[in-house]
This record gives C-alpha cells, sequence and structure tokens, in this order.
C-alpha cells in the first residue's frame, strides 16, 4: 500500500513524498515504514511505542481512531496518510514559528 | 447545519452599497438578504500576518460590516513576500495600522476594530463575545489551542488554516455539533518535535490560497449558504497542486467540545504546550565567541575553523567562507572535522549552531565555540554588505 508522507516528516523519509510497503494492517504498514527510515521511529511513536496524539494517521480519508487503530486492515490500493498538527500561519517572525529560520 | 446565519440582525443597503454589491445581489445565493446578513456580521481576525492578510481584505471587499484584527506586531521587510494587505511602505508601522488603511482602501464601509494585544487567556472569551466568527490565521501551537478553547466556550465557530511550506490545512471547528481542534489534535507536539529551523519557509502564496478559503467558509457560515468544512480537513499540497479532504469527527471524549468536559475555562496554554518562557530553545550553554572577536582573530591570522551548519540553499544567500556541514548530517559527517584546531560554528542567529556545539562538545571537541547571533550577527556589526534573511 501507498503511505503520503506529510512535509514536515520528509527530510526523516529520504525527503519522498510518498512510500509504498507491503501490509495487511496499517500497523504492519507503519512498522514496514518505520523500519526502512529509523529516524521517523521517535516522530510517529513515544517511547512506549504507542502512535503520538499530535500525528493523526488516516486510512483513505478516515481516522483510524474511529476505525480499528493499527489493527484496521488494509488492501493494496489503500492509502494511508499521516498528518501531524502544523501551526503556521501568521508568522510574526521572532524566530520561534514554523516558517521562519533560526 | 450549524449557521450563525440566523443570529445576524439585517439592516438596509445605500444605494451606494447596492452599486458596490451589485455581483452579489445579482446571484440567488447572496442576494439583498445575504448582503443585509454580510453587512451585520462582525468577524475577528486573529492575527494580520499570510493567512489574514487575504482573508480581511477578501472580507472587507466582500462587505462583511465588521472586521476585527487582533495583532501586535510591526511590518517588515520579510513579511511582504506573502503578506499581501501591506506595503513596502509599511515596513516599520504597526500591522493593525497598515493593515486598516488597505481594508479602508478597498471599502472604507467597513468598520475595523483594531485590538493591539496578543491574544491571551485573560482576554479571549470578552474579545470572541461580540463577534460572531473567529477566523485564526496565528502562527504558533499555543494561540491555536487557546483559539479553540476559547471559540468553543464562547459558541463561536472557528475559521481554521494553517500552513507550512507547501502544504495547508483548512476546516471549520467548534461549531454546536461539530468537532473542535481537540478532537483532531488533543495534544500538540513537543517543542523538539516541532520541525526544525532548517526546514523553515512557506511559499508566498500558500497563505493566499488557504487564508482565501477561510474567508469562503467564513463568507458561507454568515449566509448559511453551502456546505461548510465542518467535519472534514481540506489538505492543501500546492506542490502537487493537490486538493485532499479527511473525515473529522467530533470526540465524544473531547476534554474541552466533548459531553463531560474537564475544561471549562481557559488554561495556560503556554505550560499546555511544554513552552516555559526561554521559546528558543538556547537552553543548552556552549563556549561562545562574538562576532568582533572572531573578526580580529581572523585578522590576526588566527587558525580557525569556520564550520557553517545551516542547509546548502542558505550558504548561496550568504556565507562566511566557512565549511558547509548541515546539523542534520553533523553526526553522519563529524569524522570530517579536526578536533585538535579551534572551530567556530555559526548559522543563521546561532540556535542552530549552539546544537551543534553542543553535539561536538559530547562527541569529545574541546576546541568549539558558537558565534553568538549567527550571520545576522555579522551583517549587522562587522559586514553590512552581507545580505540579512
Amino acid at each position: 500500500m501507498r503511505i503520503l508522507i506529510p512535509t514536515p516528516l520528509r527530510p526523516y523519509a529520504a525527503k519522498q513524498d510518498a512510500v509504498e510497503v507491503p501490509a495487511k494492517t496499517v500497523g504492519e504498514a507503519l512498522s514496514g515504514l518505520t523500519s526502512q527510515y529509523s529516524d521517523l521511529r521517535r516522530h510517529l511513536y513515544t517511547d512506549d511505542g504507542k502512535l503520538r496524539a499530535f500525528v493523526n494517521v488516516y486510512l483513505n480519508d478516515e481516522d483510524i481512531r474511529y476505525l480499528q487503530k493499527e489493527n484496521t486492515p488494509v488492501r493494496d490500493g489503500d492509502t494511508l496518510s499521516i498528518v501531524p498538527s502544523i501551526a503556521g500561519g501568521g508568522c510574526r517572525c521572532l524566530g520561534g514559528c514554523c516558517c521562519c529560520p533560526r | 447545519m450549524a449557521t450563525v446565519a440566523e443570529n445576524i440582525q439585517p439592516a438596509t443597503l445605500s444605494n451606494e452599497e447596492v452599486l458596490r454589491y451589485s455581483r452579489h445581489l445579482i446571484m440567488p445565493e447572496v442576494g439583498m438578504e445575504g448582503q443585509l446578513k454580510l453587512k451585520a456580521a462582525k468577524v475577528l481576525c486573529i492575527g494580520a500576518g499570510g493567512l489574514g492578510s487575504p482573508l480581511a481584505l477578501y472580507l472587507a471587499a466582500a462587505g462583511v460590516g465588521t472586521l476585527g484584527i487582533v495583532d501586535f506586531d510591526v511590518v517588515d521587510f520579510t513579511n511582504l513576500q506573502r503578506q499581501i494587505i501591506h506595503s513596502t511602505d509599511d515596513v516599520g508601522r504597526k500591522k493593525l495600522e497598515s493593515a486598516e488603511e488597505s481594508i479602508k482602501g478597498i471599502n472604507p464601509l467597513v468598520d475595523v476594530r483594531k485590538f493591539e494585544t496578543k491574544l491571551t487567556s485573560d482576554n479571549a472569551l470578552a474579545l470572541f463575545r461580540d463577534f460572531d466568527v473567529v477566523v485564526d490565521g496565528t502562527d504558533n501551537f499555543p494561540t491555536r489551542y487557546l483559539v479553540n478553547d476559547a471559540c468553543v466556550l464562547a459558541g463561536k465557530p472557528n475559521v481554521y488554516g494553517s500552513i507550512f511550506r507547501f502544504e495547508g490545512q483548512a476546516s471549520v471547528l467548534a461549531t454546536k455539533d461539530g468537532p473542535c481542534y481537540r478532537c483532531w489534535y488533543p495534544e500538540p507536539p513537543p517543542p523538539g518535535l516541532v520541525p526544525s529551523c532548517a526546514e523553515g519557509g512557506v511559499l508566498g502564496i500558500l497563505p493566499g490560497l488557504v487564508g482565501v478559503i477561510q474567508a469562503t467558509e467564513a463568507i458561507k457560515l454568515i449566509l448559511g449558504k453551502g456546505e461548510p468544512l465542518i467535519g472534514r480537513v481540506l489538505l492543501v499540497d500546492a506542490l502537487g497542486m493537490k486538493f485532499r479532504e479527511l473525515r473529522l469527527r467530533k470526540n465524544p471524549d473531547c476534554p474541552v467540545c466533548g459531553k463531560h468536559p474537564t475544561i471549562t475555562q481557559l488554561i495556560d496554554y503556554q505550560e499546555f504546550c511544554g513552552i516555559r518562557g526561554e521559546e528558543a530553545p538556547a537552553t543548552t550553554k556552549v563556549p561562545e565567541i562574538q562576532a568582533e572577536e572572531l573578526k580580529q582573530r581572523l585578522d590576526a591570522g588566527d587558525d580557525i575553523f569556520i564550520l557553517d551548519v545551516r542547509e546548502p540553499h542558505e550558504y548561496q544567500i550568504c556565507n562566511l567562507n566557512g565549511y558547509l556541514i548541515p546539523l542534520g548530517d553533523l553526526p553522519k559527517r563529524v569524522n570530517e572535522l579536526d578536533s585538535s584546531r579551534d572551530i567556530v560554528a555559526h548559522c543563521r542567529s546561532g540556535v542552530r549552531s549552539a546544537k551543534a556545539v553542543d553535539f561536538l562538545r559530547q562527541a569529545g571537541f574541546r576546541k568549539v565555540k558558537n558565534l553568538v547571533g549567527g550571520v545576522l550577527a555579522w551583517s549587522d556589526r562587522i559586514d553590512p554588505k552581507m545580505p540579512k534573511y
């Protein structure tokens, strides 16, 4: 299946916007992804192995929290989207926001 | 459909207004009834920056009667690439003054209410009370959660938009029966996992795209027409020019809008987001060198290895002729450095290079210092010909 990588996480996935992984469940797909790109793991999972609360995962257009979470079965044509929260907008340019370099 | 339309009391239109809004009046979805709703409507824009610029201009042009703007910033040159409500001549002026002038230029009939303040837990509810719709154009997680919670508590819809590089998100949150931002993201990312400075930047037109989507949603809420982005998130990818839609569900256990809320008043959002005062994480104390001292030592012919930890595209803007290893590559390229030499690390402002110095010291480097203020300080105090960005 295809996993879409959002812009903020692409630096940890060899700058790719999508990755193909073989998987039968959402959990398998995500562990396939993080075993290929180990830097992604700490962005997606807490130290005790739970998906982080600010990273939402969608199977097609549905939040996996409202399906069977990581046990949700997937099929070949499905798309998994990782959608992290982003805060940018106004930009006060104090160097504290996400669109200003430091 | 949850709508603000029924709460708004229509007035009448003058002949001048009939002419001005005639292209609205001749379409049945707006018509006289809708235009009067727009005239009676009060919209509060949080921020007059990237998102606030286009949305405030379009809401003004469309005939929204009252536009409130909350902002305490001053226009600078780096804003002009995307904040189209401000002009080159406005650099140095308060964004509120500049925004009001642009709005009045487009539509002098708009009542602009300026709030020169930071939005806080102490003032948000009182500010929101007098408005029908809140449009969130802020740029940081604490304010995002503050706007959300205040909208839920005050019963005002939150027209949400957010951008990063080439990507944007938009939704309509905190309506009576719809989900709120906390249903979507119960917790903010810890500061350490927010995208790092090396991956900053935003395509200038992106806030235009997303801000105009927010303006469209605000107007639909006022008119009570169409299908608002309630229970849906629109994802905008400007690079692929793809628009995708995700379902957003109301969480019955949401701490602020759920069945048994635990957050019934505004909280400390800095603390909630794990930020305690020292927002710029110059927290690691490392050996430092000032720009003047570096200049003196270089002029004296001292053997100093300058390590530039910025990204290659930043090096192209300006550089100190240093050796380039981006901060993210440092762990795997550390063997390129000679720990017996004096090393001065620098970046744009000194934050990334402080991390580099900290890393190198842990790797056993003893003769490494951080250039305080980075190339910005160098440009300010040593070489004014060096461009700042």
